[in-house]
């Protein structure tokens, strides 16, 4: 700490330099920090997936739908504790742009499979009294200026195509961040309800949600529902929630291959900036580093001075690109809907950080052992 | 015009000093070169993406092919028909017609799970009942190898992208649906399209196996002219009994692909713009520090008499040359990594896969070395300014 002036007093002398170098690293880590989010969007339910919950779709297809009754045997199973059904409503609120999920549920079985989804009390007890109430997550409530109390008209190409019109009783938030809130919920006995009067589709339900009693044997549960619905009209596909949500995301792309290909582009580049401005900056200064070890400095204290220099400028470009990054990605989904869930999460920053001090050391690395190389004599010679 | 040509000389000398130089900044001019050359490349490579995957959509429908949905559907996935509707589709004036009647086929679009090759996770593949009519109505639709499945027969043809990409598409593998097992017994190719995507099979097929009864999801027909459309369309929108949206193939597929080439064409130029902003801070300092080195040089030549004209010509020229072999190389980079890369994604209308090839179109290597150029003359802009700026006297002393 006592050289710190001394480190700071190099890093200062070419101002303009210094700076620009500052520059280009800060806009490497905003970019880090952007990629970040972007592939938070995209993947992040993976994360966030629930470890004792087990996903049970048709085998052949998510769109094939499933027996209501299935509920009851599935709860029969050993292991299962809980199992809660949604099913793909497709509506469409004024505009088809306008893209967030309705799913009809049970409320109480659903809230209870999903704790991340907080609802306040008389909001559930609104929601239980009203059959053509709907609950919505923060983020589409206030994309739309709902409130609680308001009437919501949504158009079903998929049932009925027509317009349903559900009563706002509550607004959820999510018990985490990222946690998706741009969904809406309502009542499955009103759905199932219309359903049957036009006798079309009643008593199917989309998908299932199961608890496990223990999260170590949920590959022995996820078989024995199979097994339970093995050779009838609608057989079942059972699997981990983290791995249906990384199915999906697999189904968009190799995100995480991308994002990891362009980073590494990316960093590839300001290394060779960074570097290129360090060896300049030793280069220039031979002469006084000599006199530095003329006068005492051991070669470890040289090595050090040159080291925390380049670590000082690139941790200080990481951090100040890293606060732009959180600063710029807090504003939310840049596409206006189609990434409800971008954000930079911490622990990215934190990996961010990392990568900012591995940075200075590679760049630092040569320039420095030349430093710690130099001969008093040579050097003195150079001034 | 001898003075024009006195000041060219002077531009092309000092450009000439400075180029004979760069070997003494290997280090910073590799950097830019090179960072440069990472901008053009992540930017082309993003951007082929969209491109290929537009390319895909576009190839799916010429101008005298129409598609009927029920209206309101945004996708064949909502849309519905039953037997009398698509007769009275088919009935309607506009339509061509060979030996066998119109050329319209009504067909069923459904999704079934199949593993991805690339990464071993179900994916959802489109599985498409046609009927007699299929291959007439869509653009240079061909069997590149086996056999068209047999009509009323359990069996399926497959296109070129979804034998590529979906495991167990090839000629001899076998589509599970239900409890049943279908072959495949052909390959179909359709000019890159989106058709390429999906498993084809007879629609009357596809019904029993999925309940369906005798019902449709959409009308595809080829139509007498590019110009019989509006009256096709007049016909059916005016009909009392149907209730619904004709378009051309091509406007369909558009509308399909907005999404999703929106999504990557955003995200792709907010990258590309970032890093660019980085880049021009690795081209100043190049850029600058080229200058620094050559602080004597510049001012014995001023004071030699060569105008700051020509000075700071010479040193944007230099700027913009080292941008432009930077953009060259990552844009035949790009060309090289992802041209014709081949891949499939979700397309989020129809919620089912569609496999395409990135494509860096020569626009797109263009976008890119206009890039390239801006970067250039951003980063040697102030550099050579300052250079001519400089009093020659201080300069001169600096010796």
């Amino acid at each position: 700490m006592k050289f710190f002036h001394l480190v700071w007093g190099n890093l200062t002398r070419h101002k303009l330099r210094t700076s620009l170098t500052l520059l280009s690293i800060l806009v490497a880590f905003v970019l880090f920090g952007f990629l970040c989010a972007i592939k938070q969007a995209l993947v992040g339910g993976v994360a966030l997936a629930g470890a004792d919950r087990l996903i049970v779709r048709h085998k052949v297809s998510i769109i094939q739908m499933l027996p209501e009754t299935y509920q009851v045997r599935m709860e029969r199973i050993p292991g299962v504790a809980a199992a809660a059904h949604q099913t793909w409503f497709g509506g469409i609120y004024q505009d088809p742009k306008n893209f967030f999920m309705q799913n009809p549920v049970v409320p109480e079985q659903f809230m209870a499979m999903f704790p991340e989804f907080i609802l306040p009390p008389e909001q559930m007890k609104a929601w239980l009294a009203t059959r053509t109430g709907a609950i919505v997550g923060r983020n589409t409530a206030e994309r739309f200026h709902w409130k609680v109390g308001d009437k919501v008209p949504i158009m079903s190409p998929i049932w009925m195509r027509k317009t349903w019109e559900f009563d706002i009783v509550g607004i959820f938030d999510g018990a985490k961040k990222g946690t998706d809130t741009t969904s809406m919920f309502f009542r499955y006995d009103y759905f199932d309800e219309v359903r049957k009067a036009q006798n079309w589709g009643q008593g199917l339900v989309g998908w299932y949600t199961i608890r496990v009693k223990d999260p170590t044997q949920a590959a022995d549960v996820a078989r024995r529902v199979d097994e339970e619905f093995a050779n009838s009209q609608a057989e079942t596909k059972t699997e981990p929630e983290g791995a249906f949500a990384q199915g999906f995301a697999n189904q968009v792309g190799n995100i995480a291959f991308i994002v990891a290909g362009i980073l590494g582009a990316v960093f590839f580049t300001i290394l060779l900036v960074t570097g290129s401005t360090m060896s300049q900056a030793v280069r220039e200064r031979i002469g006084e580093l000599g006199v530095l070890k003329a006068i005492g400095f051991t070669n470890g204290q040289v090595l050090s001075l040159v080291l925390a220099e380049s670590c000082l400028l690139t941790v200080l470009g990481g951090v100040l690109g890293l606060a732009l990054a959180w600063v710029l990605t807090a504003r939310g989904d840049p596409t206006g809907g189609m990434l409800p869930m971008f954000f930079f999460p911490v622990h990215d920053v934190l990996i961010g950080l990392g990568i900012s001090v591995a940075l200075g050391l590679i760049t630092g690395l040569l320039p420095a052992q030349q430093a710690m190389r130099l001969r008093v004599a040579e050097a003195l010679r150079r001034m | 015009m001898n003075s024009l040509l006195n000041w060219l000389s002077q531009i092309g000398s000092i450009a000439k000093f400075g180029l004979m130089s760069i070997p003494q900044r290997r280090g910073s001019v590799t950097a830019t070169v090179i960072g440069i050359a990472g901008v053009v490349l992540v930017f082309v490579g993003v951007l082929s993406i969209a491109a290929g995957f537009r390319r895909a959509m576009a190839n799916s429908g010429s101008a005298d092919a129409a598609i009927v949905l029920r209206s309101g559907s945004d996708s064949e996935m909502v849309s519905g028909f039953g037997r009398n509707e698509t007769r009275l589709i088919a009935d309607a004036p506009g339509i061509a017609r060979n030996k066998d009647g119109p050329l319209a086929s009504a067909e069923l679009f459904v999704i079934i799970n199949l593993p991805k090759r690339s990464t071993g996770t179900d994916a959802n593949v489109p599985l498409r009942g046609v009927e007699g009519a299929a291959l007439q109505v869509r653009d240079n639709l061909k069997i590149t190898s086996g056999r068209m499945f047999e009509w009323g027969k359990n069996e399926v043809i497959v296109g070129a992208g979804a034998a590529r990409e979906f495991a167990g598409l090839e000629i001899g593998g076998m589509v599970k649906v239900g409890r049943e097992s279908w072959p495949v017994v052909g390959v179909f190719a359709a000019n890159g399209g989106v058709a390429e995507s999906e498993i084809w099979t007879d629609a009357k097929v596809l019904q029993a196996a999925y309940n369906r009864g005798d019902s449709f999801q959409s009308v595809y027909a080829r139509l007498n002219s590019a110009g019989a459309f509006q009256e096709f369309k007049d016909a059916l929108t005016s009909n009392p009994q149907l209730s619904v949206k004709v378009l051309r193939q091509s406007e369909h597929y558009a509308e399909q692909s907005t999404a999703m080439t929106t999504l990557i064409t955003t995200l792709g130029f907010l990258i590309a713009v970032l890093m660019a902003i980085g880049a021009v801070f690795g081209a100043l300092n190049t850029m600058y520090s080229a200058v620094a080195a050559r602080t004597r040089e510049i001012a014995t030549l001023r004071a030699l008499g060569f105008g700051s004209g020509a000075v700071v010509l010479a040193l944007m020229l230099e700027s913009l040359l080292l941008a432009l072999a930077g953009g060259a190389i990552g844009a035949a980079l790009a060309y090289v990594a992802f041209n014709n890369f081949h891949a499939a994604t979700m397309n989020w209308q129809s919620f089912s896969q569609v496999a395409f090839s990135f494509a860096v179109t020569p626009r797109l290597v263009m976008q890119g070395i206009i890039w390239a150029t801006l970067i250039g003359f951003i980063g040697g802009l102030l550099p050579a300014i300052r250079a001519a700026r400089l009093p020659i006297a201080t300069a001169l002393r600096e010796l």
